[in-house]
């Protein structure tokens, strides 16, 4: 893979920390999953599944990113390739960890 | 072939929700008179779009969740409400890129633009020297467009565009675009010549010739994705491997135009009657016409490969440009003009009389002709090229290895 982001390691993504979409970022629906786009960067991400579209929209709303995809039905086997997407979205500055109150 | 890439691709070839890469021509009215200009500008048409229309495509535009559009024309800027509706679409989550020959880039619009966000500009330029570039855009039209790169750059304006039409007298500049995008810090992109609108007319003598179109190539794969493209030259990529970007054609989508009478045509490079899907002041406005017009809708059928079946670069290649194979009277199943593996001279030797471009807003005044051009003679590009594997897009597509199902 040339894709310096994809080959990464999931490690360094904190799956139990809150997380938000970043505040200049949008989520468009598309059937493939979503399109991101952050208005400050310029970039377009494109989210090849419906269930990683979910997670992203509703990081917000959850205590942590795995209880974000554990509410949006991801298999825990499945978990470990969902940090790494989201790892991605934050070297891209799509997601960032949220203030803990 | 990129690993990953190939699914979303397909993906894109059934057509997104919203196109991701609108051009939104505002106005047919131009002072140049460009001899390639793909939209036939010139004069002002009577039934373009009024300020109050053009919001009404803006909302409509935010609420389809189009992040940005490329505006052109024509020459933009000479619409008097054209500084009030970037400001209007950038208040309403659009995005615009700009096109213009920098006729109104004065120093006080430069320190405006300077100031806002979410708007980018994109200064044409067809030659590294005024005389290439003049032969093609007119007398002055280089000075014209030098200003506007210095009152940009001076107003603190880093990053804008220099946008280049390749052509067979000024793929030899390829490093003196560059030199000049680093002195402004610019970013240069270039984009292929197509045989639409008066382009029609001046594809032969000004298209690159197979040498040039290999050294173009080159040249792109070791700039990689320093290099803009708007992904215009994938039907070169049956030179071995995939350039930056889609690779593919978007045409009715991911891509569309909006001309400045506000008829919806599939891509900018198919100003024609059979391209055309319909109108943003049809019932349903723009997003009916993207979502259900029959146009688009069998865009985004599968196609049968035709004559290109049996060839191997058909997967990098995917056939080429709708728009350039229409223009110069080749079937849409087959081989592009330009193929690299040479089926499309030897397609066009064969080929039925091309289409004429239409609608024409060319000036009636007798049309600046490209003269006979007379290049001092050029050696190849002056660097060394590796034969290294093109970036992959990874910024268009950071997740392409990603596939939970």
């Amino acid at each position: 893979m040339a894709c310096a982001a994809s080959t990464e390691p999931a490690g360094r993504f904190d799956l139990d920390a809150p997380w938000r979409l970043d505040a200049q970022v949008r989520v468009r629906p598309e059937e493939f999953g979503a399109l991101l786009y952050h208005f400050g960067t310029r970039q377009l991400s494109f989210l090849k599944s419906p269930a990683l579209a979910e997670v992203v929209r509703s990081l917000a709303a959850h205590p942590s990113a795995r209880a974000a995809c554990t509410a949006a039905g991801v298999p825990a086997a499945d978990l470990m390739r969902y940090a790494r997407a989201l790892q991605t979205l934050a070297a891209s500055q799509m997601i960032r960890e949220r203030e803990t109150a | 072939m990129r690993p990953g890439s190939l699914p979303l691709t397909d993906q894109f070839e059934r057509g997104l929700a919203a196109p991701i890469c609108l051009t939104w021509e505002l106005t047919y009215a131009c002072n140049l008179s460009c001899v390639h200009c793909l939209s036939s500008s010139g004069r002002r048409d009577p039934r373009e779009l009024t300020t109050a229309e053009c919001r009404a495509v803006i909302g409509e535009l935010q609420r389809m969740q189009v992040f940005y559009v490329n505006i052109g024309g024509g020459e933009p800027t000479v619409r008097p409400d054209f500084w009030a509706l970037v400001d209007y679409a950038t208040s309403h989550d659009v995005g615009v890129k700009f096109s213009t020959n920098g006729v109104k880039i004065t120093p006080g619009i430069a320190r405006r633009l300077a100031g806002r966000d979410y708007v980018d500009v994109q200064i044409s330029l067809d030659g590294a020297t005024p005389e290439v570039n003049d032969a093609v855009r007119g007398r002055g039209s280089y000075e014209v467009a030098l200003r506007a790169m210095r009152n940009l750059a001076d107003a603190g304006l880093a990053g804008f565009k220099i946008s280049v039409v390749m052509t067979r007298h000024n793929i030899g500049q390829l490093e003196e675009f560059k030199a000049i995008a680093d002195r402004f810090g610019a970013q240069l992109r270039i984009t292929r010549l197509r045989p639409a609108g008066r382009g029609a007319g001046v594809w032969d003598e000004l298209h690159p010739t197979a040498g040039q179109q290999r050294e173009l190539y080159d040249w792109l794969v070791a700039h990689g994705t320093d290099v803009l493209t708007g992904d215009s030259f994938f039907h070169l990529s049956g030179y071995g491997g995939a350039l930056p970007g889609l690779g593919m054609c978007g045409a009715g989508r991911v891509v569309c135009l909006i001309d400045p009478v506000g008829d919806v045509y599939a891509c900018p490079f198919a100003i024609h009657p059979s391209f055309l899907a319909g109108n943003v002041r049809d019932p349903g406005g723009f997003a009916e016409v993207w979502r259900h017009s029959e146009l688009f809708r069998g865009l985004r059928r599968p196609r049968a490969e035709g004559a290109c079946d049996s060839c191997a670069a058909f997967g990098s290649c995917r056939g080429g440009c709708m728009a350039a194979k229409f223009f110069t009277g080749l079937p849409l199943d087959g081989p592009d003009p330009e193929c690299v593996k040479g089926h499309g001279e030897r397609a066009l030797a064969a080929a039925t009389p091309a289409p004429r471009p239409s609608p024409d807003h060319s000036h009636r005044t007798a049309p600046h002709r490209a003269a006979p051009h007379r290049a001092a003679p050029r050696g190849p590009v002056p660097l060394t090229l590796s034969r290294r594997r093109p970036v992959p897009a990874c910024n268009a597509n950071p997740l392409a290895g990603f596939a939970p199902e």
